[in-house]
């Protein structure tokens, strides 16, 4: 994958995500990981190679295609992307909303994740008046309010303290219980460590030979 | 003061932020385009009346020029001339101008000192046609020649073509121009909806990402801009209709000026459906625009 006539950012990368699986991406700054995720959640086209999601190759996807293979793929994204003339309520809101539900059908849905994540009492807040932390959360939030089958985070902890990281994590572990699959990019080491689950390790845009539990990877 | 939200009571907002809907500019521009247009239909539409009056006027009456043959007098012939038009079927009334009469009319032509008392004028005959079932000129030739009277029969034909293709070339002017406002204001749609998906690239692709189609995104788009539409020409045709109404109160003493463009309060009605045809063009041309310019993007 390159940018332009830039050099490849990321090659010679082959790897699975089995269905249901749980996985951490880390690897230092610049080191590819924000764009091995927008290769996923189709937000770039790869400049050379394959890329299979769902058994489909995006190569050979329609444009018609991509948006019902967005909505089974959740991302949260490190620069947050929340809609600021939205309140809170509708950037969460946002997913059901495009994919064509009703309204009163995920009002309580939205409300109930809201609490959960700590935004409760900030439903009807615009995203400028927020904090990192909370953008964070709301951006989550967004994320997984389909209950997506892909769930992608780039650094989803990186703006709150332990406590919500954790929590988040626990949010993470059960969207991967009732069968999402899980990629969350990450620089937070003890949060890797603590998940007990296999780590990509990304060095210069190349997949390190033997990815192996998250230990293993801070190693 | 505190915000209590009520999750049950929450309806969606715009997806597009509320304040690009208040594009003063394009308001402007859409609403001087209406008012143009809205004007040019009033116009267009009282421009025709004026030039079938014209016509019904003209082409309700002919003239029979005359002149005197053998012993005859010009008066002798004139009224024989009268007499056998009157029979024709489609005249209503055949009436002979008197020689005063017929020096009146040629006396602006010839100056104070009027024709010499000498010298042989021919007379004129005055025809009234059925209005519903008019004679033609040729009727008229016919029956004089038939009754051996020597006479040039004027049914003003000319006059009518010409006066009917003016009022034609003026309601063709009129359509022609309301259909380069809606070209024009087609392409300043298609120009606002470029510049809006440009200023909102960050929306649009939140939006794209979060699974939204081409289409749900050109809607919101399609649908700002024909609200927006239907706002700005209502309030142009509004004026316009204002405008309108003031120049007939204004010009209603002025029996030249209503003759020449009669505006009934009905014609103030064209503009009326404007603010829907204003919606449908933006509507339809933000669409294909979005949608060309969505299609453009990875």
């Amino acid at each position: 994958m390159r940018y332009g006539r830039e050099p490849e950012v990321l090659k010679d990368i082959s790897f699975e995500l089995p269905r249901g699986s749980f996985h951490f991406l880390t690897g230092p700054s610049g080191s590819g990981k924000s764009t091995l995720l927008k290769l996923i959640f189709l937000a770039e086209q790869a400049s050379r190679g394959r890329i299979e999601i769902f058994g489909r190759d995006v190569a050979l996807m329609k444009r018609a295609e991509r948006p019902a293979m967005r909505r089974k793929i959740g991302v949260v994204f490190q620069e947050f992307r929340l809609l600021d003339h939205l309140s809170v309520f509708d950037n969460a809101a946002l997913g059901p909303r495009i994919a064509g539900r009703k309204a009163a059908d995920y009002r309580a849905d939205v409300a109930d994740l809201l609490a959960w994540v700590g935004l409760g009492d900030r439903m009807h807040a615009m995203p400028p008046a927020l904090s990192g932390g909370e953008k964070q959360r709301l951006a989550i939030a967004r994320a997984v309010i389909n209950r997506p089958d892909i769930l992608l985070a780039d650094e989803p902890t990186g703006n709150v303290d332990d406590t919500m990281a954790l929590r988040i994590l626990r949010l993470f572990v059960e969207l991967n219980r009732v069968g999402a699959t899980v990629l969350i990019a990450s620089h937070d080491r003890d949060l890797v460590a603590r998940a007990g689950v296999p780590a990509l390790k990304l060095e210069d845009g190349r997949l390190a030979p033997h990815p192996g539990f998250a230990p293993e990877v801070d190693a | 003061m505190s915000l209590v939200f009520d999750p049950d009571r929450w309806w969606p907002a715009p997806l597009l932020p509320r304040e690009d809907g208040r594009d003063w500019t394009l308001m402007f521009v859409v609403a001087t385009l209406s008012f143009l247009a809205s004007l040019a239909a009033v116009v267009a539409l009282a421009g025709s009346r004026a030039a079938h009056g014209w016509r019904s006027e003209i082409a309700g009456s002919a003239t029979v020029v005359v002149s005197a043959q053998g012993l005859d007098t010009p008066d002798a012939a004139a009224a024989r001339a009268a007499e056998v038009v009157s029979g024709v079927k489609g005249v209503a009334e055949a009436r002979a101008l008197d020689a005063a009469k017929t020096a009146a009319l040629v006396g602006p032509l010839v100056g104070p000192a009027g024709l010499p008392a000498d010298m042989p004028t021919p007379r004129l005959v005055s025809v009234e046609l059925d209005p519903k079932a008019p004679a033609s000129g040729a009727d008229l030739d016919r029956a004089l020649k038939a009754a051996g009277v020597d006479a040039v029969v004027d049914d003003h034909s000319r006059w009518t073509a010409q006066i009917m293709r003016a009022g034609a070339a003026m309601q063709a002017t009129a359509v022609g121009l309301i259909g380069l406002i809606v070209v024009a204001l087609g392409a300043v749609i298609a120009f606002a909806t470029r510049q809006g998906l440009a200023a909102r690239r960050d929306v649009v692709e939140a939006l794209h990402l979060a699974g939204a189609t081409d289409t749900f995104i050109a809607q919101l788009f399609q649908a700002r801009f024909a609200r927006s539409a239907a706002q700005a020409t209502l309030v142009g045709a509004a004026l316009a209709i204002v405008a309108a109404a003031a120049v007939k109160l204004a010009t209603s003493g002025d029996d030249q000026l209503t003759a020449l463009l009669p505006v009934t309060w009905r014609d103030l009605a064209a503009p009326l459906p404007f603010p829907l045809l204003g919606a449908l063009v933006a509507a339809v041309t933000g669409r294909l625009t979005a949608m060309a310019v969505l299609r453009e993007r990875p």
